[in-house]
């Protein structure tokens, strides 16, 4: 099922927590709302699911107005971060419960609700729990239970927010692993919100990188982080420098030098520069190039963090070094990004 | 030399530390001042009841009870219990429900409201009643003429009980599903269920023992309401009068046997509801959220 989110403004008390928001989810798609706390990416969801209304705007299943329909109607699995099982019954009769309360013709008899219960668990793999409580469970298990719950009404989408929110990175990984092995087998349109951008970037067929009510980026992993639209994404998706730098005649200046980038389409005026601190060349001369003096320098796993002070202005931007390079306190270094971005600042 | 009385100078393993653990005399003290209080402020009085209601022996005490308006102070009670702790299941549900899981205007204050009829005394209640139903009341002349009797009758008798006994349902509510948040009635109806279900299904079996134990408290307390339900009563022998105000009646004529043998039935209940209710706590201690101070 096709998920269209047309313009939607959503205000809780007045206080705007989506401005104009607009999203085309595709058939069968995995996509991650990632942002950091604040930036909408849950409202979105649960706007999605009809939990909440929007205050302005649609949203489609297909070609269906979704909007005005109510969180039953939808007919979307949402899986809660902190699960939300319900503690007094059994697994199998949570994961049945969907298929038990429908009215008429279209509910199945006990004996049906069991054996799809059964047949779910067998799916996220707990094969021989039907009879355990909640209570009874680990965390790992409870979110899979919850999946097959929200995946026993046979849902026109998956909703997941924060699935793995609650879980240890051992678990998470693992999970997360499995999810994509589920949702590819049912191929359930599904979107979860995250805020571990290495969860998106891993899972994610799309990723959505929201901040403060609004969508910044929709891209693959590779475009999110390779080529981020904005000053927010760059910093928020993966590690960034930044310096501020002048562009002229379509080179990049740091004060009264030219650094060696040439910019032929950037705007002339103040800019920032921004850049991956692993992502740069280290020259030996300098012209036309960054230079700096190390200020600190750090150790983290394989390669060494140091810290350059550029110029007078004493700009102060990190790289990363190859571990046996001898940059000691107080030496220079010189380098030149291989892959930058500049964002205008005025 | 000091070897062997070392020995006897082994820290002994309790749960508490020896820093916040008093000296034993002073231990003792403190619990023979506890029991002595309970003693002769709970028990001594709870024997004496039983212990002058037989006084004269089984078959007087029976004989008491079967007398026609202790029957009917008796009938009277339960019907009132049986009428007031329904109806204050429903709003003590419905008013948690409101106050839980909905933001509005006026909430503080409707919680403040709630609490209303435990800071005010009983006798006040029933004169509300009495300056809205009485014969020179706010509604006394329109019910006159349309004949209907609420004070000096059951109606007004369930109306005092439901008011003073409003708040044991509600109180207990209201902590319990606020702390459970709305994440389970979101569950359940992005699965489909409608509000019904989902109440019936899932927000009731997830209060039910807060519920039983408000319920309980609820019960034993309109079964021995006195002050609101006396203003209103106008105790009327056979007719209106409860087994607290019948065995003030009883008691006021020197019939001690009588008077003490209703009052054992209601020491009996409350007997048994504090048995209920320590088993209540015991058993579902963490699904009952209040302990503060019933």
């Amino acid at each position: 099922m096709e998920v269209r989110v047309a313009n939607v403004r959503k205000e809780f008390d007045r206080f705007p927590a989506l401005h104009d928001v607009s999203l085309d989810i595709k058939s069968g798609e995995l996509i991650a709302l990632l942002g950091p706390s604040g930036s909408g990416k849950t409202t979105l969801l649960r706007l999605i699911a009809g939990l909440e209304r929007p205050t302005r705007g649609k949203i489609f299943f297909g070609d269906e107005d979704a909007s005005q329909r109510s969180i039953q109607e939808r007919n979307v699995g949402f899986v809660f971060q902190h699960y939300a099982l319900f503690r007094h019954m059994t697994v199998a009769d949570n994961i049945g419960f969907g298929l038990k309360v429908r009215h008429g013709p279209s509910r199945p008899p006990a004996a049906e609700i069991r054996r799809r219960a059964s047949e779910l668990l067998d799916l996220v793999q707990l094969s021989g729990l039907e009879r355990r409580y909640p209570a009874q469970l680990s965390g790992g298990q409870r979110q899979r239970v919850a999946l097959a719950r929200a995946m026993a009404i046979e849902p026109k989408v998956l909703l997941l927010d924060e699935p793995f929110g609650a879980l240890d990175a051992q678990v998470r990984r693992e999970l997360r692993r499995w999810l994509r092995e589920i949702h590819d087998r049912t191929g359930h349109t599904t979107v979860f919100v995250t805020h571990d951008q290495e969860e998106a970037l891993e899972l994610a067929d799309r990723v959505v990188v929201m901040s403060q009510g609004r969508i910044e980026q929709v891209g693959s992993a590779d475009e999110i982080y390779d080529t981020p639209n904005s000053p927010f994404v760059y910093s928020f998706i993966g590690e960034s420098s930044t310096l501020p730098v002048k562009v002229e005649d379509g080179q990049v200046w740091i004060a009264d030098r030219p650094i060696g980038l040439s910019a032929p389409h950037a705007p002339s005026g103040e800019a920032m520069l921004y850049f991956r601190p692993h992502d740069v060349e280290l020259l030996d001369g300098c012209s036309g190039c960054i230079a700096g003096t190390v200020a600190a320098s750090r150790r983290v796993a394989g390669t060494r963090r140091v810290e350059l002070e550029i110029g007078g202005e004493r700009q102060r931007v990190e790289i990363e070094l190859p571990v046996d390079h001898p940059a000691a306190q107080k030496s220079r270094v010189a380098f030149r990004p291989r892959r930058w971005k500049l964002f205008p600042t005025a | 030399m000091a070897d062997p009385e070392i020995k006897s100078y082994e820290p002994h393993h309790e749960s508490q530390s020896a820093a916040v653990t008093e000296s034993r005399p002073v231990r003792l003290l403190l619990m023979a001042v506890a029991f002595a209080f309970l003693a002769i402020f709970l028990l001594l009085p709870l024997i004496i009841v039983f212990h002058e209601a037989l006084a004269k022996g089984l078959s007087a005490y029976t004989e008491a009870l079967s007398n026609p308006d202790t029957r009917s102070a008796i009938r009277l009670t339960l019907l009132v219990a049986a009428i007031a702790v329904p109806l204050n299941v429903v709003f003590g549900i419905s008013a948690a429900w409101a106050i839980a899981k909905f933001e509005f205007k006026g909430k503080a204050f409707l919680t403040t409201l709630i609490d209303l009829p435990f800071s005010v005394s009983p006798v006040i209640s029933g004169l509300v009643y009495v300056l809205l139903f009485g014969a020179q009341g706010l509604l006394g002349g329109w019910l006159k003429e349309h004949g209907i009797q609420i004070l000096f009758a059951v109606p007004g008798i369930v109306l005092a009980t439901v008011f003073v006994t409003f708040p044991f349902v509600a109180r207990e509510l209201i902590p319990l599903m606020q702390e459970q948040g709305n994440g389970d009635e979101e569950a359940a109806l992005s699965l489909g269920a409608n509000g019904w279900q989902t109440f019936w299904y899932v927000t009731l079996p997830n209060v039910k023992w807060g519920l039983l134990y408000g319920v309980l408290l609820c019960n034993a307390r309109s079964m021995g309401e006195f002050g609101a339900v006396s203003v209103v009563s106008g105790h009327i022998r056979g007719l209106t009068n409860t087994m607290p105000l019948h065995v003030e009646i009883l008691y006021n004529e020197y019939n001690a046997v009588g008077a003490f043998a209703v009052a054992s039935l209601l020491a009996g209940l409350a007997l048994v509801t504090l048995v209920l209710k320590t088993l209540l706590e015991m058993r579902y201690g963490a699904e009952i959220a209040a302990t503060r101070g019933h």
